[in-house]
């Protein structure tokens, strides 16, 4: 059961600081201990310099969002102490280098830890010791015995050699008796579990995902914040059977995934929305050839190359529209990783059932985030459904067509190779045989049945996918409609609600094509007040929502900074619309970014 | 794939379901027929085939085969192309078009498709024009062309397909001429037979749009490079005979170079046998094993 330990470090410093290490042996350790744990890294496009600050949220409980306060902070230079150290909350500690940089304000109640790196290293010249002194420290701050982090170095060094082990496990202790004899400890000791849990970011939950659903084929143009699902598939393709392919640009990545996907392999690719807008004619080749495939969208804060590290919702209506022509896809958002992670299987099966594109609209928030998941909750053989697929031998009266009209809409698919029932699948629009009917005499009759068989498959949708429903209380004063990724900080910002003497319940919104318009539309009707959360200034969702239901709705909460929302900012929203209204214009209340990163 | 059991097949066995809609005299029809010829005396069965295209006159060949065939996007055949070969090796893979689909709007994934060794053969109709949007100037025309986007000339130097393809990186380049079938035939089945990229880059005139690049204005300057005691391996000689324009056109095999094997052949995935027919989930060994490896 929680213990309510709610808890949030933070490590800041340059790029080329080494803080990806320490991030990553105390993500290790918490999880090792069976804790939660939610990291978003702020970080820019640049190898060496700039800043980067990494925030990491435990609790003995599911994780939502990187929350609102800061218990520690790391400052690996002075920047991240002038910058940050006053976000630190009273009964917190600031680390530092304190032969090189000086302690900036903090509030009451703050902790300056300042660590004379020189006289504990002995003068040690690596630049990075600094890092495994702060290890040392920081564990012994939070109550854990020095026998956990040394066997955590083993881990993470021991490629490295014996001695590279011993003189790191060394300045740890030094670091750790340092702070042993000079600083306070937290009041509360880092809780411990019984069960460790995995530890992901939503990247490799989507490339994790796909090897679950069997998908054999993955094609790739890396592209920042959707290359760790490259990186993922690169690194255990071989294991799983994969084929891998990294492809000279996004238009050959998505052509690439059209043959292989024709072919009768699950394919599968991820981009950025730069990346996705070169794909967008082969989405509209998907629906017209009848072939199932799955493009990721990892959405990064645009136009153009816009802030290719930062996290934006902005990418809606370029799903929505990608590719010309009026044509059948699935669109997904999903929620978090393990929800990404099982989002690939699902999807799959549709595209395989309905023989048609897909869309998943992740964002730089899930896919570079990394999540605590519960290895229990985890599926690594979900069921997978190919749909009408003819993969063996079988008449060869020439009778097959690919593309005969059904009932259903579905027609049975041939995949190259199976004798008897060789056929061309055309971009064209084409008659049931896959003949062309844009040349010659087009037929517009033909057309009109071709293009109803095509929508028609997608009539069943709603029968496999659940509609999107109603969490917390029936009467509440305010309903939150999202969709993606801030379905976990609106039900962090609920819960402060709540505290307020505010009720609230939300509605988070998966599945966004084929849309469950009158399931949402009833959910708006009843509601006392709503309100839109979405992380894009024009209001995209909001205005897919009216399309979707012709609702309006009472006002929204946005944000287009670059930064993930934080509980508070979503508070603050719905206070001021449910209050005076001093922050609001014209409906839209757009919270201040307080953490300059 | 066992072709033991399967009937031989002929030429017409490999015709498509409609018949060609191109204008009469359109030197895509010697192509056409070539490769129907070829297939047949290679031994294959349509279903072993499949002929991809991107988008022109010359791109409607897949619908005029019996065999396996995607009809793409412009210029992205060689990239769907490049998804079927790695989805599954065991398909002989064809891909046609026309100069502006392959050497236009499709030039970097034909770069990297030749570079990448990927086992397949590129039959390119080079008509020099682009026909099917009534007649504008292609990467292939002649400097001083006159076409309805250069009524005053072209004045930009014309792509070599000869000389690009041997610096990508192809492993087996061709140069025919559509009226000469028998030539054609038998480049177009070694081509095939060959282990890694094959382009054939094919004058194909086009006798609606292009009045300048005739079948006669090929004939009175066409040589054979097999009647030349040309060294296929010399890369150099190569791309100086290809350099030749205006007073003689040499076709057949320019460079062979069979040291270098098929990327798909290099793929360890592959060793299991096709993706595109595997199994597609885990063992429960290896999810368990992911599972493991991200705790």
């Amino acid at each position: 059961m929680s213990s309510g330990y709610d808890f949030a470090f933070a490590i800041g410093g340059a790029a080329g600081q080494g803080i990806a290490t320490p991030g990553n042996i105390l993500a290790r350790i918490l999880v090792r201990r069976g804790l939660n744990l939610y990291a978003y890294n702020a970080y820019q496009s640049i190898i060496r310099g700039g800043h980067i600050f990494l925030t990491v949220r435990v609790k003995d409980e599911p994780v939502h969002s990187h929350g609102d306060k800061l218990d520690l902070i790391l400052a690996l230079n002075q920047d991240t102490m002038d910058r940050h150290a006053r976000h630190v909350v009273p009964g917190g500690v600031v680390i530092y280098n304190s032969d090189d940089i000086k302690p900036a304000e903090v509030q009451d109640g703050v902790q300056l830890c300042g660590m004379p790196i020189k006289e504990l290293t002995e003068d040690n010249r690596n630049k990075l010791v600094q890092n495994t002194v702060a290890l040392g420290v920081m564990l012994n701050l939070l109550g854990v015995e020095f026998k956990v982090l040394e066997d955590a170095l083993a881990l993470q060094f021991g490629r490295k050699g014996d001695d590279v082990v011993a003189d790191n496990v060394n300045v740890a202790m030094a670091g750790f008796d340092h702070a042993k004899m000079n600083f306070k400890p937290f009041a509360s000791a880092l809780p411990e579990r019984d069960k460790p849990l995995a530890v992901w970011t939503g990247n490799d939950a989507f490339g994790m995902g796909g090897a679950a659903a069997g998908v054999k084929f993955y094609v790739a143009y890396p592209m920042s914040p959707a290359t760790g699902v490259l990186h993922w598939m690169a690194k255990n393709a071989r294991e799983c059977g994969i084929m891998v392919r990294q492809i000279e640009d996004e238009i050959g990545v998505a052509n690439v995934a059209l043959g292989a996907a024709q072919t009768g392999a699950r394919t599968m690719c991820a981009t950025a929305g730069g990346g996705f807008a070169l794909m967008t004619e082969a989405v509209g080749a998907a629906g017209m050839m009848e072939i199932p495939v799955v493009f990721i969208n990892v959405q990064r804060a645009g136009p153009s190359t816009g802030v290719p590290t930062k996290t934006e919702q902005g990418d809606l209506w370029q799903a929505l529209g990608a590719s010309q022509g009026d044509f059948e896809r699935i669109i997904v958002a999903p929620k978090d990783a393990l929800d990404a992670f099982n989002t690939i299987a699902e999807v799959f099966n549709l595209v395989d059932h309905y023989q048609c594109p897909a869309i998943v609209l992740s964002d730089l928030l899930i896919s570079e985030g990394t999540f605590s998941v519960d290895p229990d909750a985890v599926n690594m053989q979900p069921t997978i459904d190919r749909g009408e697929m003819i993969t063996e031998a079988g008449s060869s009266d020439g009778g097959y067509q690919r593309y005969k009209i059904t009932e259903s809409g579905i027609s049975p698919r041939a995949i190259p190779g199976v004798a008897g029932h060789a056929y061309v699948a055309p971009t064209d629009e084409h008659d049931e045989d896959g003949v062309l009917i844009s040349d010659e005499y087009t037929n517009p009759h033909k057309r009109r049945d071709m293009v109803e068989k095509r929508a028609r498959k997608m009539s069943t949708f709603h029968d496999k996918v659940a509609a999107p429903e109603l969490e917390g209380p029936a009467d509440a004063e305010v309903t939150l409609i999202g969709f993606g990724s801030t379905d976990g900080v609106i039900r962090d910002a609920r819960v402060l609600l709540e505290a307020q003497g505010v009720k609230a319940n939300q509605l988070a919104v998966k599945w966004i094509q084929p849309f469950h318009a009158d399931a949402v539309t009833k959910v708006i009707e009843a509601a006392k007040k709503v309100l839109i959360v979405e992380n894009n200034y024009s209001g995209q969702f909001h205005r897919f929502l009216r399309s979707e239901t012709g609702c309006r709705v009472d006002g929204h909460i946005r944000k287009y900074d670059g930064e993930p929302f934080q509980p508070h900012h979503i508070v603050n929203g719905v206070v001021d619309h449910l209050g005076d209204k001093k922050d609001v214009a014209k409906d839209v209340y757009v919270p201040f970014q307080e953490i300059l990163v | 794939m066992a072709t033991t059991t399967l009937p031989e097949l002929k030429a017409k066995d490999f015709k498509g379901k409609v018949d060609p809609d191109w204008c009469p005299g359109c030197g895509d029809f010697g192509l056409l027929n070539s490769v129907q010829k070829s297939l047949a005396e290679l031994g294959k069965q349509p279903h072993e085939v499949v002929c991809i295209s991107g988008i022109g006159c010359s791109s409607n060949f897949p619908g005029y085969l019996s065999t396996y065939g995607m009809h793409t996007l412009h210029g992205r055949a060689l990239a769907v192309a490049t998804g079927v070969k790695f989805a599954n090796p065991e398909l002989t893979v064809i891909v046609t078009g026309g100069d502006g689909d392959g050497y236009g709007i499709g030039g970097n994934h034909f770069t990297h498709t030749a570079r990448r060794n990927v086992d397949m053969t590129y039959l390119v109709m080079n008509n020099q024009i682009y026909g099917l949007t009534t007649g504008q100037v292609s990467p292939a025309s002649p400097v001083g062309m006159k076409t309805k986007s250069t009524p005053f000339g072209n004045l930009e130097r014309p792509y070599n397909a000869v000389t690009s393809s041997i610096m990508n990186g192809a492993t087996f380049v061709a140069r025919a001429f559509s009226g000469h079938g028998k030539q054609l035939v038998s480049i177009i089945q070694q081509a095939i037979e060959h282990k890694g990229f094959s382009i054939v880059d094919c004058f194909s005139p086009c006798v609606t749009f292009n009045k300048d690049n005739t079948y006669d204005f090929f004939r009175e300057r066409i040589k054979k490079l097999e009647e030349e005691d040309h060294d296929t391996s010399d890369w150099k000689s190569a791309c100086e005979k290809a350099l030749h324009w205006d007073d003689k056109i040499y076709t057949g095999v320019y460079y062979k170079d069979e040291s270098v094997p098929a990327l798909n052949d290099q793929e360890p995935v592959l060793e299991a046998g096709p993706v595109a027919t595997a199994v597609p989930a885990l063992s429960k060994e290896q999810g368990d094993r992911i599972l493991k490896r991200m705790m």
